[in-house]
């Protein structure tokens, strides 16, 4: 047993550097690092030269355009992208529906999907969650009902994050009978957002953005193709899908970063007499939440490990899922606390290029409030903390 | 010993209480933010007619004398509909250092407009490096021709950009750090050499970054040089002003949550029904009952010491600050996806909680000057 990286482990890493160093675009990392909103042409440029080094499905097999990479991989390419501001590429298509569509579709939806989604031609959205079901994905009531080879689709998803952008939408969607059991009702379904009959209206959040959506179908016509894999098996597909989502919800690599950012931000950040480094009492809160981030790196690692060895991630992958998104919020809080008086002003269009007024605040402060306000969401997707409490408490613990 | 209200309390509680239901309900607030001077005129009058900007003042300037237990009483109403009208910036601090360190005719020209809903004042006193420390004052007075004017910056000045007159806090001797060597001087906010930059907070208040250049000021406000123990005073009181206004705010989030838990249903029970989640909220009720005592403590000890208690106003500061964090983060989660939505009122009342938090010294700051006293 060894966490050394091997010799081409490292010069893997030196590879990964150089790519970032050249191809990663400076406006791009900027506003990554300082949270600033990415343009649907940013995320898709970035993407893009990806996909051009062969780097845009880490997760992917090899048969299927992805990297092939092993876990070790992985963690080195997340963390050097974390440091160096590359983005997360947007997960619906790459990271969500992909794996569905390779593990679970048929021949002609790999040929037609795939190849659009690896070169980011066509932007995904998820159709999951709905007013009254968000946690509890058994309770859909967006109905899909099969009417000659096509499905009649009527209903309304919400929190569809970027949905305004999107091509196409995965949906979990109601095909059998009222009478059914939940798990045998419910199918996977892909549908094209650019129908008419389908609404997309914004929810603002309490960040000031339009990030997330509600996207309503009225009597949307289907082609029963665009069907994943069996008509009511749609509920096992999307519980394999959201064990993966929870390990990468975690975000290890970009907490890491974002404590080093701090810790210099508060080395310099003037505190009346000296420097808020000189504050014992915020040293070690940040102290504290290293620590924790440390166990946490090493709790990832060790399900990485497993995951390598064939064993696909379990009901331990909800452990990262809790302790990955607490760290995130702590780490929020401890930007807001540096930037004192300067978390308090709403400016977010001072970061828009027709801004022609003075800066307010030091860079540290900018965007800390509402990067906190935002990830207060962190612990609510994905399957909120409570219910991966209760996932840990019944599939691990047996109680 | 008697914790119960006079008729006079009872009164003024009552008649906040029923602004607050009647005429700021959430739709209203929202429409007050999207105005262009982001509070209402209408709302500031009503204050004044029904006497509530005199409750700071004594008899002898004209107000109603009230006490810190009679302050607390209007901002834990104010709290619960999250008021944005600039009560504590213009009334508290700004007005409250007129009274406090004001000659006679500075208190004539001013307290009575003021009283009346006139006039409208802030105080600038933080700066960019000064973090939480009410000495550390760089921006500076210097006589020319025998008159001061000041230069430097002051930031996150509460009402600083519709407030006609300034209080600046400015540096007359000594170095940055000091105690001794700092001044308060009136300032006409429309003079030309002074440049507002005005936003609102994200907590839907207004407040301005302000520079001045050699601007000459409207008088010298208390004695030259010894200006901080009056600032540390203001400060404190309106420290305790936004306790209560937390106080009032954790109430409206507990209740929120409860009555959502109540009802949404998740796996064919209503959420509330879970002992996961009862236990959280039963936390949430323990936490505002212990702010709402911690905060009765701090008013009656300021009260029975001239207006002035540091160890219990940190106390109160402190132990507030935690429990509004706890109060503001729960009942986001426990409303789940809904409660980050802009479009209801527990994500604004999440955020209101969050800036009291870092608002006159944070909870860390409060609790390292109780430890210090």
């Amino acid at each position: 047993m060894n966490s050394n990286f091997t010799a081409e482990e490292k010069d893997f890493q030196q590879e990964v550097q150089q790519f970032l160093q050249e191809k990663l675009p400076k406006e791009t990392a900027r506003k990554t690092k300082s949270a600033l909103h990415l343009s649907k042409e940013e995320c898709v440029e970035w993407q893009k030269i990806l996909h051009k080094q062969g780097w845009a499905a880490t997760n992917w097999p090899l048969e299927h355009g992805g990297t092939g990479w092993t876990q070790t991989q992985k963690y080195i390419f997340a963390n050097e992208c974390a440091k160096a501001g590359g983005p997360d590429v947007i997960p619906f298509g790459l990271k969500m529906v992909a794996p569905i569509i390779y593990t679970f579709g048929n021949e002609e939806q790999k040929q037609r999907f795939l190849p659009d989604i690896l070169a980011s031609n066509v932007w995904w959205c998820q159709g999951y969650s709905e007013t009254g079901a968000g946690s509890d994905l058994a309770g859909v009531r967006t109905t899909a009902v099969k009417d000659g080879d096509e499905y009649v689709v009527n209903g309304t998803k919400t929190w569809t994050t970027l949905g305004q952008h999107a091509d196409w939408i995965f949906c979990l969607v109601r095909t059998g009978p009222p009478s059914a059991k939940n798990q045998e009702a419910i199918s996977f379904l892909l549908i094209n957002m650019h129908d008419p009959k389908i609404k997309v209206s914004p929810i603002i959040t309490i960040d000031g953005r339009h990030e997330v959506n509600e996207v309503h179908f009225d009597e949307v016509r289907v082609p029963a193709n665009n069907l994943i894999g069996t008509e009511g098996q749609g509920w096992t597909y999307a519980k394999v899908l959201l064990t993966h989502e929870r390990t990468g919800i975690a975000r290890v690599a970009i907490s890491k970063d974002r404590l080093v950012q701090l810790k210099e931000l508060v080395a310099t950040s003037p505190n009346g007499e000296d420097k808020l480094m000189d504050d014992v009492i915020f040293a070690q809160k940040i102290a504290n939440v290293e620590i924790d981030l440390l166990a946490l790196e090493y709790t990832e690692l060790r399900t990485l490990s497993a995951i390598s060895t064939g064993q696909a991630p379990g009901p331990e992958s909800s452990i990262l899922k809790i302790v990955g998104t607490q760290i995130i919020q702590a780490i929020d809080e401890l930007y807001v606390e540096a930037a004192g008086y300067y978390s308090m002003p709403f400016v977010p269009y001072q970061f828009y290029d027709d801004y022609d007024g003075a800066q307010i605040g030091p860079d540290m402060a900018t965007n800390s409030s509402l990067r906190y306000f935002n990830n207060r969401k962190t612990s609510i997707y994905g399957g909120s903390n409570e219910i991966q409490t209760n996932i840990i408490s019944k599939a691990v613990l047996g109680l | 010993m008697d914790f119960s209200l006079s008729s006079e309390q009872k009164m003024i509680q009552d008649s906040v209480s029923r602004f607050v239901l009647n005429d700021y309900d959430f739709d209203t607030r929202r429409k007050i933010l999207g105005s262009t001077t982001g509070y209402s005129q209408e709302n500031w009058n009503v204050f004044a007619e029904l006497g509530w900007l005199m409750l700071p003042f004594s008899e002898e300037d004209g107000g109603l004398s009230g006490s810190m237990v009679d302050l607390a009483l209007v901002m834990e109403e104010f709290g619960k509909g999250m008021v944005v009208e600039p009560f504590i910036a213009t009334t508290v601090m700004a007005g409250g250092l007129v009274a406090l360190a004001g000659n006679q005719q500075q208190k004539d020209d001013y307290l009575p407009k003021i009283m009346a809903g006139e006039l409208q004042m802030a105080f600038a006193y933080a700066e960019s490096q000064s973090r939480y420390n009410l000495n550390n004052v760089k921006c500076s007075a210097n006589k020319i021709d025998g008159e001061f004017v000041i230069t430097g910056q002051k930031s996150v000045v509460l009402n600083g950009n519709h407030a006609d007159t300034l209080i600046v806090a400015a540096r007359t001797s000594g170095d940055t750090n000091d105690t001794h060597g700092i001044s308060l001087f009136l300032v006409d906010a429309k003079h030309a050499s002074v440049t507002r930059q005005g936003y609102a907070n994200v907590d839907g208040h207004q407040a301005a970054d302000i520079s001045f250049d050699n601007t000459p000021t409207l008088g010298l406000l208390g004695e030259l040089d010894i200006a901080l123990p009056a600032i540390n005073n203001i400060i404190d009181r309106a420290t305790l002003a936004i306790c209560a206004e937390a106080v009032g705010a954790m109430q409206i989030a507990h209740e929120r949550t409860l009555e959502y838990a109540k009802t949404r249903k998740q796996f064919g029970r209503t959420i509330g029904s879970f002992q996961a989640l009862q236990h959280r909220m039963v936390n949430m009720f323990i936490e505002h009952q212990q702010a709402k005592s911690i905060l009765l403590m701090a008013a009656l000890k300021m009260d029975s010491n001239n207006g002035s208690d540091a160890k219990a106003l940190s106390a109160a500061k402190s132990r507030i600050g935690k429990a509004a964090s706890l109060v503001g983060r729960e009942s986001i989660q426990i409303h789940g996806g809904i409660g980050m939505t802009d479009e209801i009122d527990v994500g604004h009342i999440f955020k209101r909680l969050t800036t009291i938090q870092f608002l006159f010294g944070s909870t860390d700051v409060h609790t390292r000057r109780f430890a210090s006293l």
